[in-house]
Parts: structure tokens; sequence; C-alpha cells
């Protein structure tokens, strides 16, 4: 089992940046390389600018703690877990934490370094949103 | 018109596998030829042991703790430094052909530019340059990618998927079903990274590299003045070159390397005289980096498996060497003969058996240091044939490049061009290189800077998962050539230790370190 985890400090309320992750069907609009996906109940299958589709369970999307939660159920897979939290840190600051812990261990950081780029989206969408 | 700059580059290829070199298995007489109308340098030392750092450094003429790119797996900033843009500014016409390697490998999402340069159908793309303007991908105007093997999105994978998809299944498979480096063994001694392949040597990525640089070669005006940089993946493993070839050299007719201590016993004295970090590997109790299969046991490695390795590595080395020879016919079929600076060098070695060991990983030795380097100036530069014995970086690449453009050392160069004999050597007070290697991959994090001087090599161990930042290795290089004796702890030579220790002090301590450290993002 291995884990990555990015953060990112972001100049947006954490309900903005939040905003930008919560609703599952998004993660086109922010996640690099993701250019769709379909929904069917708590069943999420990305599909990659490669043409490669993974099926996702949706485990969590709570609004109170700002956390969000997914596993790859692809079966070359033993187990993974997705997390994104949005930490407050001040009125238009906040912290955005994406984890991958996943198992076999090169898995964690072949899915979990493209989390870094997403992290670049979410903060730029965020920004540009607390702008306007 | 100007000089005409061809790079060779292999990957993990040892000092001693060029005939010249001392090498005695491969038949190299393309680059031995080159070597004795040129400049060969017996002590050139790579800025790090793996590709993507080693292999930034001789683009950005920076270390690894300058252009960030500090393990693989940690992609170049798009805009960092490159001896190629400044090329492109001289007015030269720029190409990369085969292995790049600044940007992941693996990469499912599609992020990186080498990876989707295949599939978008263009020789190049604009990128930000170091400088703030925009500008050809890295400073290149024609990029073509090749690696090892088949699989993945580069061109020459792309090229055989196209025309013989029947082959695609004839390479050895890189990596296993959970993406680590397969450790599975094949060819006669179930040696790991392996295989009998059954591809046409005319089809196999070595001959492609030389087919696509005669291609863009051919492309050009004939007074257009060029560097191309040509990138073999092999020797690299996995072995697996065209089965056809494989007679070339027995492997039941290769020696053990004189790295290679045959009593078990010593054998394992020698890895615990070292930092703790070696035995650990050797036991299968670490695993520091991706390079190395990570379910593989370095002491389970077999005398056979060793001769069936450098047998099959010495059959790399010779068809590359004959493909070069292909592309310096069509260097001289254009007419370009006298106005061609050739440099041949590698990324980095490989242990070959060395200690017991196959791959590579944080272990300053010759094994993995010492690296082939020839440059053949053009004949038209009038430069005289030398041996260069003092210690060189290939960081000075990018400054060399440029000095046979008529460019100055740029600022952001950090090593100045390469000596043109020892005299030169000493007259500019070129008289040590630093490697470093830096790494941290799912918890376990290694730091190693290393000192070479014509007597001594001197390593350093920050602390980290398998050190407490006390240890270190001194070796001295005339007495102990093989690197068996750690004199580190040596009293004698607390001077000679306080001397090398300031020289790592001081390459610390230089401006900009750590600024541009990049992210993880990739294994490989």
């Amino acid at each position: 089992m291995a884990t990555i985890r990015y953060e990112r400090r972001i100049k947006a309320s954490p309900d903005t940046v939040w905003g930008v992750v919560r609703q599952p069907a998004s993660i086109p609009e922010w996640f690099p390389g993701i250019t769709s996906c379909d929904m069917d109940g708590k069943l999420r299958t990305i599909h990659l600018a490669n043409g490669l589709s993974m099926p996702e369970n949706i485990i969590v999307s709570d609004d109170i703690a700002r956390r969000f939660a997914y596993s790859i159920v692809s079966p070359l897979y033993r187990s993974h877990l997705g997390t994104i939290d949005v930490i407050e840190i001040g009125p238009q600051d906040s912290l955005c934490v994406y984890s991958t812990t996943a198992e076999p261990d090169v898995l964690a950081l072949v899915i979990g370094g493209g989390t870094y780029a997403a992290l670049d989206e979410i903060q730029r969408i965020a920004e540009e949103r607390e702008g306007k | 018109m100007g000089r005409k700059i061809l790079f060779i580059t292999t990957d993990q290829q040892r000092f001693d596998t060029i005939g010249i070199n001392g090498g005695i298995y491969s038949r190299t007489p393309v680059v031995d030829q080159l070597a004795r109308e040129g400049i060969r340098y017996t002590r050139a030392q790579p800025a790090s042991v793996v590709c993507m750092p080693s292999r930034s450094s001789m683009l950005t003429g920076q270390f690894p703790s300058k252009h960030g790119a500090w393990m693989n797996g940690v992609p170049l900033r798009v805009d960092a430094p490159s001896v190629a843009a400044a090329l492109h500014d001289e007015g030269y016409k720029t190409s990369i052909i085969g292995k790049a390697h600044f940007e992941p490998f693996l990469d499912v999402f599609g992020k990186f530019t080498e990876n989707s340069l295949s599939s978008l159908g263009v020789p190049t793309v604009e990128q930000p340059w170091y400088d703030g303007r925009r500008g050809v991908h890295r400073g290149f105007d024609h990029l073509e990618m090749a690696t090892h093997g088949a699989a993945g999105m580069l061109h020459y994978a792309r090229w055989l998927t196209e025309n013989h998809p029947e082959m695609l299944g004839a390479f050895y498979q890189v990596l296993d079903g959970e993406l680590n480096v397969n450790a599975a063994g094949g060819g006669d001694t179930d040696a790991p990274q392996v295989k009998h392949n059954a591809i046409p040597k005319e089809w196999y990525h070595t001959d492609w590299v030389a087919d696509r640089t005669i291609a863009w070669l051919n492309s050009l005006e004939a007074d257009n003045d060029w560097f191309c940089w040509m990138s073999f993946p092999d020797p690299h493993h996995p072995w697996d070159p065209p089965q056809s070839e494989i007679s070339r050299v027995n492997w039941r007719d290769v020696d053990l390397p004189a790295g290679y201590e045959p009593n078990r016993a010593k054998r394992e004295a020698i890895l615990d005289d070292k930092a703790r970090h070696w035995r650990m590997w050797y036991d299968g109790t670490l695993v520091s980096n991706y390079e190395a299969p990570a379910k593989w046991v370095p002491a389970t490695l077999t005398e056979d498996q060793i001769r069936e390795v450098n047998a099959l590595n010495a059959v790399e080395v010779e068809l590359i060497d004959e493909a070069i020879g292909r592309v310096l016919s069509a260097v001289e079929a254009r007419g370009w003969g006298d106005d061609v600076d050739i440099i041949f060098t590698t990324d980095h070695g490989e242990f070959q058996g060395d200690f017991g060991l196959l791959f590579k990983g944080p272990y300053h030795v010759d094994a993995l240091m010492r690296l082939p380097l020839i440059w053949r100036p053009a004949k038209s530069s009038g430069v005289n044939p030398a041996v260069v014995d003092t210690p060189v970086s290939l960081v000075s690449l990018a400054s060399t490049f440029l000095a046979v453009a008529g460019v100055a050392q740029p600022e952001w160069a950090e090593e100045p061009a390469l000596p043109i004999s020892n005299e030169d050597a000493h007259s500019r007070n070129l008289d040590a290189t630093i490697t470093e290697w830096d790494s941290a991959l799912f918890g376990v994090d290694i730091h190693v800077r290393s000192v070479l001087t014509e007597e001594w090599l001197y390593t350093r161990y920050a602390a980290g998962y398998a050190h407490d930042g006390t240890e270190g290795e001194l070796y001295s290089l005339t007495d102990d050539p093989l690197q068996r004796n750690n004199r580190f702890g040596d009293p004698s030579l607390k001077g000679v230790r306080e001397e090398l220790q300031a020289r790592l002090d001081a390459h610390e301590n230089r401006p900009g370190v750590g600024e541009h450290d990049g992210v993880l993002v990739a294994p490989v």
C-alpha cells in the first residue's frame, strides 16, 4: 500500500473551492486528461483522452466536512482511495489536499501523479470564480 | 556556414563496453575511430545516475539541484534553459530523435508533450521558453521519440503498431501487471529483463533511430547549420536485442567482470563496508527507487545470469555502433563530413554484475558513474586528437555545444565547455566533478552527493530512510580502482575528507539550489 498527497493553498473561500469539486460529474472540468464521465447512481466512469475508461465508486461528498472520497474499482487495483479535502485557512484562503492511497504501490503514483495537475485546475477555477 | 553538431547518446552504457576503452566483447570500430580522431575522456561523470536528471543536465547545463528534475518521474519544467533553444537562436535546425525522457513516460492522463507528439502528428509544439519568449518545445524543431520497446505512445511504438503489429509482443514486457519494473526472467539463464526477441534487426529501435535521423538530415538544406541529438534507447535493460544477432557474443564465453567478487562471503563483506543501503538492496530489504525491479533480489543473481546480461549488452552496443556508422555515411554523402562535431556519450552506467548487482540506483561507483565520452571535433576546426584523464562532467556538454557554435557560456550554464586536453583542463582548474542523487518514493528517501577528483571518489549521505547523515564512502582511485575498500573512516585521511567535503559544501551552497525543484508525479 502506498500513499501520495499533494496540497495547494488557494486564494478563495473554502466554499468556492469546495464548489469546484463537490459534484461527482464535474471532474472533466478540473482534472486534466479526463475528457468525460458517466454517472450511474454512485458509480462514476471516467473516460481519458487516451481512450481508457475507469469505473469509480463515489464514497462520500460531504458538504459540511468538505470532503470528497472515491474509489477506483478497476481490476488493476487491489485497493484505491482518493480523497479531496478543502480546509479553511481564512475568509479567502483555503488549503486543498488531494490524496491517493492504493495497492499496488506504483499505481498510487501513476494515478495520484495526475492529481497534482488537477490541483492546478482547481486553484485556477476557484480563484477565477472568487475574482468575479 | 558554421560547424554542425551530431550529439549521440546511448542509455545506461558503461565506460568499459567500448573497444577503445578496453571493452573486449562488443566490436565498436566506428566509435573507436571517432576516439582516435578526436578527444577521448577517461573520467566523464554524469550529474545523476538515472535518466531524467542526467539527460536534463545535458540539455540545461545545470545540475539536478538547479534544473529541478531531481529524480525520475519529476518532469523538467518546460521553460527550463535549453541548449537546443540557444542553438535555435543561432539559426541552427534542431532535432532530438530517439529517447528524450525529460518528461515522465508513465502518463495515463496524457499531460506531457513528449508523449502526445506522436498522436498529434506534428514535429513540435510551441511552449514557453526560459527567457519569457515562446518557441518550439525545449528548442527542438523536430522530435521523434522512442524508448525501450514497443509499449507506450511514442513514435516508435506507433510506427511498429502501424507497420509490424505482429512484433508488438516480441519485446520483453518492461513492466509487470502492477506497473513495476518487471522481475521476470528469460533467455537461457532466467536473468531478469532478458528475452530472446524475434523482431528483425531492421525493425528494432536502434535501426529505427538511425533511419529517422538519416531522414531528418536528408530533409535539410545543404547550407543549414544543425544540431541533432540522436538518442539510442539501448543498451539499457531490457536486454532483448534481435534474436538473429545474439550469436555475435556467446554468453558462455563471457568472463565475469572484474568488479564481481565470486566468493559470496567476500562479496557481502565488501557491501557491508559501504553505506547500509547497499546491503539492504542486495538482500531485498530495501527498494529505494523505481528503476530496478522491486520484486527482484540481487542476492539471487547467478554467475551465468551475469554472463548472459553482459553478452546481450555487448550485442546491443555493437548494433548501436553499426547504426552510428550508417548515419555517419549519410553525413558524408551530404558533403558535411569536415564540418560536423560528433559527441558520443551516455546518461549513466550499469552494474552488470559489479558487487553482485544489476541495474542502477543510489550507488556512486564507477559502474554507474564512469561513462564513455568522445568528442570528435569537426575536421575543419583543427583541434588535435587527445586523451583527457582529468574528471569532466556531462553538465559541460551544453557549454561545449555552444562553444562549437561560437557562443560564449551563458549565465544559466553551470559548467564551462569540455577541455580539449589535460593541459587545457589544468589551465582552467577543471579538476573535479559532482554527482547528485535525491529520491523519495513511497516513504523511502535517499540523498547522496559525490565529488570525484583525479585521485579520490568521496560520497556523503544526508539523513533519510536508510541513513542518519553520518555515513560516507571514500575510495582511492589509484589504489582501489574497483572501489572495494571504503576508507571513509580512515583517520589518516581526515585532511582528504575535509578538503573534499568543502567541495561538496560549496556545491550545495551555490546560488539557485532548490529554487526550481519539481514535483514527483509519475514513477518514471
